[in-house]
C-alpha cells in the first residue's frame, strides 16, 4: 500500500522547497544564464567591451577540428575512469564483505583515500611517473619499458585516468559495500544449498540485485570524469602530450583563464551543459530499462 | 609575573601603534615571486617602507605568472584592482589593449614627480613596454633572456673538450654527436621551448616570428613561424630528438632538474637559471652565448627577452599612485637593480646598474653572469628582434607547445607542424582583434 503524504494549502510545501529551489536559482540557473548570455559575444578579458557574435563562438568552436577531437579525448577518458575506479571498488567491496574479523579497518582504509584533493592526488601519482625520479618509471626502466608520458600520448592519458579513478575507488567501494550488505543472505544460502559456487552466486544472484547501486555509481562517475577531473589533468600534464589528454571541461578552463578568452569559454560551457544533458537523458532513459528496482 | 608580561606586550604594541596611525598611504602590489625571488621582493619593499614615512607598500603573492594576471584581471572586474601589477612578458599585449584598465608608467611618473628618466633604460629591455610612439607603459621588472649552460665535467666524462666553441647550432651538433659516442644519455635538454627554440631564434636571426613588426605595428599581425629559418632549425631539433641528443622533458623548465642534478651536458636556459644552478649544481659549469646557424640571416642579432613588468592599474586615487611613482622609481634605482641582477642572474634594467655591477668587480669574479647583457646589447634591435607583442599569447604558447611535441615525438615534420601552428594561433589572433576593436 503507498503512502502518500498531502499538504493542506500551498505555504509549507512552498517554503519546504524554497530553498532548495533558491539554491538551485543563486547556484545554478543564474550561472547557466549567464554562460549562455556571454556565448554570444566576444569580450576583452577586462570587461571594458565586448562585441556581439552571435552564434560565432559556437561556429569557431565547431569548425576547430581540435575542439571536435576533445570530445574523443573526453570519451577515451571517462569511460576509463569509469572503468578504473568500478571494476576495483567492486571487487574490494565484495572481498571485504566476505571478512569475517576486521573489516572495520579495511573498510576504513579503504576510505582514505576519498580524502584526498585531486590536485594532491595529481602530484602524488606524477612524482611515482616522474620520468626523471619517478619510483614506478624507475622500475619500469629496470624491465626495459622507456616509460614517457611527457611525449607519449597513450602513457599520459593512462596515467591521468588512473590517477582520476583512484580516489574514486573508495567512494564507489562504500556504494557497494552498502548494497552488498543489503543482498537477503536467504537468497544467497538457497544458492548455496543449490549447489551454486561463489562466482555464480556472484554473477547470477548478486551482481543483478546491485543493479540499482551500479546504475547510479555509472552516472555519477561519469559526471565526475566530465567535470571533476580538472585538477589531476592540470598537475600532471596540461592537457598534454600534443592534446592527448585535454579534455573538454580542461579546455574551457584554458581557453577562459590561459587565454582570456571568455566568449569561447562561455560557449563550451553551454556545449558542455548540452552534452552531459543528452547523456544523463539517454542513461536514464536506455540503461535504467535494465536495472530492476 | 604573568600581569608584567601583558603589561610589556601592552607596551610595546602602544609604542608600534603611532607608526601605523600616521595615515599613510597604501600601495597594493601584487607579485607572482616564491621562494629565494620572493624574499627578495619582500626585502626591496622593506626597504622601501622603512626609506620614507608617506606610503606603505603592500606586497602579496598571487600565484604563479598566469595566475596573477588572472587574479588581477579578476579584481579589475570586481573593482577591487591593485595599483601595481607584475604581468608576465606574453600578458604584455593584453595589457596593452586594455586602455581603460591601465594607467601608463610614463604617466605615472610624470603626475607623481618621481625621479624617472625614460633613456636610463636598456633599450631592448625598454622596447619590449614601450608603445609605438616612446611611451613606456609598464616597468621593466624581471628581465632575461636564453643562454646555452654547459655541464663542463660531463663534457670531459665524454671525452669533450669542454671548452670547444660552442657559439653556432652546427658546432653544436658535432659536440651532440661526439657526447652521444662518448655515453653521454643526456647531451643536450631545455627548458621554455617556444621563448627560446622559436621567439628568440627568429629574433637572433633577424627573421620575422610575425607579420607587422611581430605584432608592434598593428593588432593584425600574422605568425610567421614556419618560415625557412624556424623549420630548420625544428628539423635538425626533431632529428636530434629521434637520435637521442636532445631529450624532452616538459613544456616549462622541468629540463632544469635534469641539468642541476647534473645528468644533462648542455641546456638551453634563461639567464635567471644562474641562482639555481648556482646554488645546486655539484659540477663544473660554464655560460655561453645562446648558439646561432652561422650563415642564417643577420645572426646572431640580439636576443630577445622574457620575466616581467610592472603595470599601474586604473581607477585609485591621485596621492596614491604618486606613491606607486615614487616605489617604482625606487626600483629602478642603481643600487637596487645592481643588487636585484646580481642576486639573481635577471638582466639590469638601467645601463647604470649595469655599468655598477662591473665597476664592483662582479664579472670579473662570476665569470659569464654578463653574457646575456652582452648578448642582449651587442647589436641595435631591428623590427624583428624588438620583441614580440601579439594577443591571446599564452594560448598561442600552448599551441605552439602541442606542436613541438608532435616534432619531438616524430608525429609530424617540422614544416608540418609550424603550418598548423601559424593555422591555429591566427584563428586566436582574430579573435583577439575582433574583442579589442
Amino acid at each position: 500500500m503507498e503512502k502518500r503524504v498531502t499538504f493542506r494549502g500551498w505555504l509549507l510545501p512552498f517554503l519546504l522547497i524554497a530553498p532548495q529551489v533558491a539554491i538551485s536559482a543563486i547556484f545554478f540557473f543564474y550561472p547557466a544564464g549567464q554562460a549562455i548570455w556571454q556565448s554570444l559575444f566576444i569580450p576583452d578579458p577586462f570587461g571594458l567591451s565586448s562585441q556581439f557574435v552571435g552564434l560565432g563562438n559556437f561556429e569557431f568552436l565547431l569548425g576547430d577540428r581540435y575542439y571536435r577531437a576533445a570530445f574523443g579525448t573526453t570519451a577515451i577518458f571517462s569511460i576509463l575512469v569509469t572503468v578504473f575506479s568500478m571494476i576495483p571498488a567492486l571487487f574490494l567491496a565484495v572481498t571485504a564483505d566476505r571478512l569475517i574479523k576486521g573489516s572495520g579497518v579495511y573498510r576504513t582504509m579503504l576510505i582514505w583515500p576519498y580524502a584526498v584533493a585531486p590536485a594532491i592526488a595529481g602530484v602524488l601519482w606524477l612524482f611515482m611517473f616522474n620520468t626523471r625520479v619517478g619510483v614506478v618509471s624507475w622500475y619500469l626502466g629496470n624491465l626495459g619499458y622507456d616509460w614517457n608520458h611527457v611525449l607519449n600520448g597513450g602513457e599520459a592519458m593512462g596515467l591521468v585516468a588512473v590517477a582520476s579513478a583512484w580516489g574514486r575507488i573508495s567512494y564507489n567501494f562504500l556504494f557497494f559495500y552498502a548494497a552488498l550488505q543489503a543482498v537477503p543472505r536467504s537468497v544467497i544460502e538457497a544458492a548455496a544449498i543449490d549447489g551454486a559456487r561463489f562466482w555464480r552466486r556472484f554473477f547470477t544472484i548478486v551482481l543483478p540485485l546491485l543493479s540499482p547501486t551500479t546504475f547510479f555509481l555509472l552516472v555519477v562517475n561519469i559526471v565526475y570524469s566530465f567535470f571533476e577531473t580538472f585538477g589531476v589533468i592540470h598537475t600532471i600534464t596540461s592537457g598534454g602530450p600534443q592534446q592527448s589528454t585535454t579534455i573538454l571541461v580542461y579546455k574551457v578552463f584554458s581557453d577562459g583563464f590561459v587565454g582570456q578568452d571568455l566568449g569561447s569559454s562561455s560557449a563550451q560551457s553551454v556545449i558542455l551543459l548540452i552534452v552531459v544533458g543528452l547523456l544523463t537523458i539517454f542513461q536514464f532513459k536506455f540503461i535504467e530499462k535494465r536495472v530492476h528496482y | 609575573m604573568k600581569k608584567t608580561l601583558f603589561g610589556m606586550l601592552a607596551a610595546t604594541s602602544t609604542m608600534l601603534t603611532p607608526i601605523a596611525a600616521m595615515a599613510q598611504t597604501e600601495v597594493q602590489f601584487w607579485h607572482a615571486f616564491t621562494g629565494r625571488l620572493g624574499d627578495l621582493v619582500k626585502e626591496q619593499v622593506a626597504d622601501f617602507n622603512a626609506s620614507q614615512s608617506e606610503y606603505t607598500v603592500v606586497e602579496s603573492h598571487k600565484g604563479n605568472y598566469s595566475e596573477t594576471l588572472n587574479a588581477g584581471i579578476a579584481a579589475f572586474r570586481a573593482q577591487e584592482q591593485p595599483h601595481i601589477l607584475m604581468v608576465f612578458e606574453v600578458g604584455t599585449a593584453t595589457m596593452m589593449a586594455a586602455a581603460g584598465a591601465i594607467k601608463p608608467v610614463h604617466d605615472v611618473m610624470t603626475e607623481s614627480g618621481a625621479k624617472f628618466d625614460p633613456d636610463a633604460y636598456i633599450g631592448a629591455v625598454k622596447g619590449y613596454y614601450t608603445s609605438t610612439d616612446g611611451e613606456m607603459l609598464s616597468l621593466p621588472f624581471n628581465s632575461s633572456t636564453p643562454v646555452l649552460w654547459v655541464n663542463r665535467d660531463a663534457m670531459t666524462a665524454a671525452g669533450v673538450d669542454p671548452d670547444t666553441d660552442l657559439s653556432t647550432w652546427q658546432n653544436v651538433g658535432n659536440v651532440l654527436d661526439q657526447l652521444k659516442a662518448g655515453g653521454e644519455d643526456c647531451p643536450l635538454v631545455t627548458a621554455w621551448q617556444s621563448w627560446i627554440h622559436l621567439e628568440n631564434l627568429s629574433a637572433y636571426h633577424d627573421v620575422p616570428f610575425a607579420t607587422k613588426d611581430n605584432g608592434f605595428a598593428g593588432l593584425d599581425a600574422e605568425l610567421a613561424l614556419n618560415g625557412e629559418t624556424q623549420v630548420a632549425h625544428l628539423s635538425a631539433m626533431g632529428q636530434w630528438a629521434k637520435d637521442g641528443k636532445f631529450i624532452y622533458t616538459g613544456r616549462r623548465n622541468e629540463g632544469g632538474a635534469n641539468f642541476r642534478g647534473g645528468e644533462c651536458a648542455l641546456f638551453t636556459e634563461s639567464s635567471a637559471g644562474y641562482a639555481g644552478i648556482s646554488s645546486e649544481a655539484e659540477f663544473e659549469f660554464d655560460v655561453r652565448p645562446l648558439p646561432y646557424w652561422e650563415g642564417v640571416g643577420n645572426a646572431p642579432q640580439n636576443t630577445i627577452i622574457g620575466g616581467a613588468s610592472l603595470w599601474v592599474m586604473s581607477g585609485h586615487e591621485a596621492d596614491e599612485y604618486k606613491g606607486a611613482g615614487e616605489f617604482l622609481s625606487y626600483l629602478s634605482s642603481s643600487d637596487v637593480q645592481a643588487a636585484w641582477h646580481q642576486n639573481t642572474g635577471y638582466l639590469p634594467i638601467t645601463v647604470e646598474a649595469g655599468d655598477a655591477t662591473r665597476a664592483a668587480g662582479f664579472y670579473d669574479e662570476n665569470p659569464g653572469t654578463d653574457i646575456a647583457v652582452i648578448q642582449m646589447t651587442a647589436k641595435e634591435p631591428t623590427a624583428n628582434s624588438k620583441g614580440i607583442r601579439l594577443g591571446s599569447f599564452d594560448q598561442i604558447r600552448g599551441i605552439i607547445d602541442e606542436e613541438l611535441e608532435a616534432i619531438w615525438a616524430g608525429d609530424k615534420t617540422a614544416q608540418e607542424a609550424m603550418d598548423s601552428a601559424k593555422e591555429r594561433g591566427d584563428a586566436l589572433l582574430r579573435r583577439f582583434e575582433t574583442a579589442n576593436r
